[in-house]
């Protein structure tokens, strides 16, 4: 499938129609941002395989709400709110999200006989990022959760406006450190596209290397997690050594355990060592020949499914109304991957397979991170044998130069789902407005869904199997 | 299940050397710590971690920590759940406006003697998001620091090097 991008202006009718296509579910919103005095939708049409980015002219600062039809836009809405003053008119929640005020924010209601709320956070127990969640629970049984998210706000967008094409990379870079390559690899297929060039192919194919590398690592660790809040400590062990391996081979490949930075506009930064492919290949083999017996001692032992099977469900039609990527959403039986649409080089050029389910629950979110490790090593096997020769990096045009100014979009499968970078560039190669919208946007609400009926300690057992981004969404 | 632990146990330990301990983590301690606290605590710290603004880079290395290759509990250091029980407390991040009150209330309750360790380029200074407006700056702007250890994000070894100057002092 070829995937089409248009850029269109609309007035209001144009706005309210796409919102009316949004409600309808002809439409997955991608993402909604402001770029003053104008607000810009990024839509996706999956059955054609079309993106469409609407820009509306915002009058006096208004725009029409889109979350009271659809309520996914409504966080962004907020952080619009908070970050560039745009009022979404008509809108229900217009609560602060990433900016907290001194005034106490109120939670929603929830009423009935015998209930009570648990306050945690943002400092949690272990070593996580901070958040708030307030429980409403009836003895043991959640009615409802709400996240109330924004601690982490570093105002990485705000840093970025007038910032050079090098500084505004780093800072997508550190978007959310688990996803680094993701989103370095996204913001640089944003500033080519502005920029009208294209990295050379052995750099393209590093490139995905490299996402896969972050994926296997991000992936072991999270299955290894997960059963660890089942209490079932041999698999975090067991996976905890597959991460660190694979880690220490992204060290001995590209320098970096992380691999932070070594994708940049025009390329990436540097080759792969020479004795990279060979550790590689040790890895592959090391994974192939411990990984079968992990996932058969997850699927045998029973004390661990009966905490995973049937836990934390999202439901299929809720997946789809969020537009919901990664495990997530294909969990839940979205047939989608950034990687297939709107795919992007290398992987127009590989053989893999998007693995979906539809039970939706714990067991399922890890089943699809199982066969999504399988897919990534057979991957890694194909970007070694089809290696090309050549330069890593082509020049970026420098300040001055002509064709400096544009715009590009950038949607790149990250371990957790689509990360979305729109980028335009001013007159002088700099970034004059950037937006980065991470997966966990259309993740973490559904999570609220997902524990509704479930016992307050099944809950880090059901966010865990989410491992929603606190970074990449407080921004 | 019991494969896995019969191979675990005929492999032998995965657990590598402790590196050396950072000597500028060291000296930089030394001017810091009082000898007769140090004296009272031994050689086991409990360590709180905040979190309280970083890209989550610094936070995939402080879990790795506790892998197999690491095994930081070895050395009498964990992390523990609540500051109530910890001697050491652990921040990444530059400190975001949004985090400075719970940063300030978990060092607060934590007991005394105690001590602060910066991690992470940002945690030293704000890093790449010093200057913004949501941001107050690096962790020393809010609490009194006795270690820093500087990375971004620091690798494992680094991590663990800087730890043990805790115990070295």
């Amino acid at each position: 499938m070829t995937t089409t991008l248009s850029h269109t202006s609309v007035n209001v009718d144009g706005w309210c129609e796409a919102v009316d296509r949004l409600a309808g579910g002809s439409l997955t919103l991608l993402s909604l941002w402001a770029d003053p005095p104008d607000v810009k939708m990024a839509l996706l049409d999956e059955a054609k395989g079309d993106i469409s980015i609407l820009s509306y002219a915002c009058r006096n600062g208004q725009y029409p709400t889109v979350g009271v039809k659809h309520p996914p836009a409504i966080r962004l809405e907020r952080a619009i709110r908070d970050l560039h003053r745009l009022e979404a008119i008509g809108a229900s929640d217009t609560r602060p999200w990433l900016l907290h005020t001194a005034a106490p924010y109120e939670f929603l209601a929830a009423e009935g006989e015998a209930l009570h709320q648990i306050a945690v956070g943002p400092v949690h127990a272990g070593i996580i990022e901070p958040g708030h969640f307030r429980f409403t629970a009836n003895g043991e049984y959640l009615v409802r959760l709400e996240q109330r998210l924004g601690y982490v706000h570093k105002g990485i967008e705000g840093l970025m406006t007038g910032a050079t094409l090098d500084t505004a990379a780093k800072l997508a870079a550190r978007t959310s450190g688990d996803s680094t390559v993701a989103y370095g690899f996204a913001f640089a297929l944003a500033a080519e596209a502005a920029l009208k060039i294209a990295a050379p192919p052995r750099a393209v194919y590093l490139r995905a290397l490299m996402a896969e590398l972050e994926r296997l690592a991000n992936h072991f660790s999270d299955i290894g997690a997960i059963c660890n809040d089942a209490s079932f400590s041999l698999m975090h062990a067991q996976c905890g050594i597959l991460r660190e391996l694979t880690l220490r081979t992204a060290e001995a490949c590209f320098g970096q355990r992380l691999m932070m930075d070594i994708i940049v506009p025009g390329g990436v930064a540097r080759d792969i060592a020479a004795d990279g492919a060979a550790a590689l290949r040790g890895l592959l083999a090391e994974v192939r020949r411990v990984f079968p017996s992990l996932i058969e001692l997850y699927d045998n032992t029973a004390s661990l499914q009966d905490r995973t099977v049937t836990t934390g469900i999202v439901k299929p039609e809720y997946a789809r109304q969020f537009g919901a990527g990664g495990f997530v959403g294909r969990a839940s039986g979205r047939n989608v991957d950034a990687r297939r649409l709107p795919g992007y080089a290398p992987y127009d050029a590989l053989a893999f397979e998007v693995p979906v389910l539809t039970a939706g629950d714990v067991n399922a979110r890890v089943w699809i991170r199982i066969r999504e490790v399988e897919q990534s090593l057979s991957l890694v096997d194909q970007l070694l044998g089809a290696l090309p020769d050549g330069s890593i990096r082509v020049d970026v045009p420098s300040r001055g130069g002509e064709g400096l100014s544009g715009e590009g979009l950038g949607i790149v499968e990250a371990f957790r789902g689509d990360v979305l970078v729109w980028l335009r560039l001013d007159d002088q190669g700099r970034a004059a407005r950037c937006h980065l919208r991470d997966a966990s946007w259309f993740q973490w609400p559904l999570l609220e869904t997902a524990v509704e009926g479930n016992i307050v300690a099944d809950f880090p057992l059901c966010n865990k199997s989410f491992n929603c981004s606190y970074a990449g969404h407080d921004l | 299940m019991r494969k896995t632990m019969i191979e675990s146990l005929w492999r032998g330990p995965l657990t590598e050397p402790a590196p050396p301990v950072d000597e500028a983590a060291l000296a930089e301690l030394a001017a810091s710590v009082n000898r007769a606290a140090r004296a009272r605590l031994g050689r086991s710290l409990s360590i709180r971690h905040v979190d309280a603004g970083s890209c989550n880079g610094c936070e995939l290395e402080l879990h790795a920590l506790s892998n197999a290759f690491y095994d930081l509990e070895r050395f009498g250091l964990r992390f523990v759940a609540s500051p109530r029980h910890a001697d050491v407390l652990t921040v990444t991040g530059p400190v975001t406006v949004n985090m400075r009150e719970a940063l300030l209330r978990t060092y607060e309750a934590m007991p005394d003697p105690k001590w602060v360790v910066a991690i992470g380029g940002c945690a030293v200074d704000g890093g790449i998001f010093s200057g913004s407006p949501a941001v107050v700056g690096g962790v020393k702007d809010v609490l009194p620091v006795d270690i820093t250890i500087r990375g971004c994000p620091p690798s494992p070894r680094q991590l663990l090097a800087g730890l043990l100057a805790l115990l070295n002092a």
